[in-house]
């Protein structure tokens, strides 16, 4: 896993060239071209939709395996993770909610 | 003579005053840093690669989406292409900040394009906006510095750290990846278009998890970011 150096290189020179694109071009292109109003509404929706599927995979294919077993710790983890960031707002107690919830069901679970 | 002194002496001043307004971020920007630093090499990734990703994408959402699908054995020009989908946002960034920062000569651009952040981008659209008491344009460029040096260091410091903690995966560190997601994730939930958004996240996931190379992530994103915006597209006419 993970790939060679050499791959690991490309692979993060990629990322770099494609963001900084991202960043770089309606800077370059100032006035002459404009973001489209329906696209700009599209792209909002992105990073909840991102951070959605990396939450679903972490909680029900942690281990690369969909599985709905409602028993799994790492769901438990995630519902008391949950709860915390509806309360608190706050993402450090989230994550500290998370490894507790995990832990616990992992110590009932046997 | 004097005049140019004034200007120069202002336009430091806005420099620093940037540095400083960064400085609260710093409270939010380093859990996340540690983490990516913890992270990187549960995944395999090696320590240098681990820190070159901070130094050289430095968008802390694509790069923990870029550990996951990693992780996931994605195909790394599924990873590029991911990323650039996460990124697209910076779009919306640019082209509100982009008339504050028209005046800078075109040399200056890559430099601050570089230093573009959700971070970054909120603090500094909230002063460029206050009437009269704006900063100069190198306000932004304190922010973006200060943000970037925070992120790198404790990406650092995550992976001395990690080197220090034997197996993350059985503490289950291998789930705090996801429990920062959920922390930044819930406060986003404030219409009725990103529950949907969410569950349609969700649901497509959960299905599209056979596709061949992980292309499921993208799919999902694409698929939900679509029904969010027809949601909110349909709530407006009707």
């Amino acid at each position: 896993m993970g790939g060679g150096d050499l791959a690991q290189a490309l692979l993060i020179l990629g990322m770099a060239g494609v963001t900084f694109l991202t960043r770089y071009i309606l800077l370059a292109l100032l006035g002459r071209w404009q973001l489209p109003e329906g696209l700009a509404r599209w792209l909002a929706y992105v990073p909840i939709a991102a951070f959605t599927v990396i939450v679903v995979r972490g909680t029900f294919a942690p281990d690369g395996q969909v599985s709905l077993d409602p028993r799994s710790p790492y769901l438990w983890g995630a519902l008391a993770a949950g709860l915390v960031a509806w309360r608190s707002k706050n993402v450090l107690l989230t994550i500290a909610a998370g490894l507790a919830g995990l832990w616990l069901a992992r110590m009932v679970g046997g | 003579m004097s005049t140019q002194v004034d200007a120069q002496s202002g336009t430091s001043r806005d420099f620093w005053s940037g540095v400083r307004a960064a400085l609260p971020l710093w409270l939010g920007i380093t859990p996340y840093g540690l983490a990516f630093g913890l992270l990187g090499p549960t995944v395999g990734l090696s320590g240098p690669a681990t820190l070159a990703m901070s130094l050289l994408v430095f968008a802390g959402s694509s790069q923990f989406i870029a550990l996951g699908l990693v992780g996931a054995g994605a195909s790394y020009p599924l990873i590029v292409l991911t990323t650039l989908v996460i990124n697209l946002r910076h779009l919306l960034y640019a082209a509100s900040l982009g008339p504050y920062l028209g005046k800078l000569p075109e040399r200056w651009k890559p430099a601050l394009s570089f230093l573009l952040t959700d971070e970054a981008y909120a603090v500094t659209i909230d002063r460029f906006r206050q009437p009269g008491m704006a900063p100069g344009p190198l306000f932004y460029l304190g922010v973006g510095l200060a943000v970037y040096v925070d992120w790198n260091v404790s990406t650092a410091v995550g992976l001395v750290l990690g080197g220090l903690v034997p197996g993350p995966a059985a503490l289950g560190l291998d789930f705090a990846l996801p429990a920062t997601f959920i922390g930044l994730l819930v406060p986003q939930l404030r219409s009725r278009a990103s529950w949907v958004t969410l569950a349609v996240a969700a649901a497509a996931t959960l299905v599209l998890s056979g596709l061949p190379g992980r292309l499921d992530v993208l799919a999902a994103i694409i698929l939900a970011a679509s029904a969010g915006w027809g949601v909110e597209t349909w709530l407006r006419r009707s």
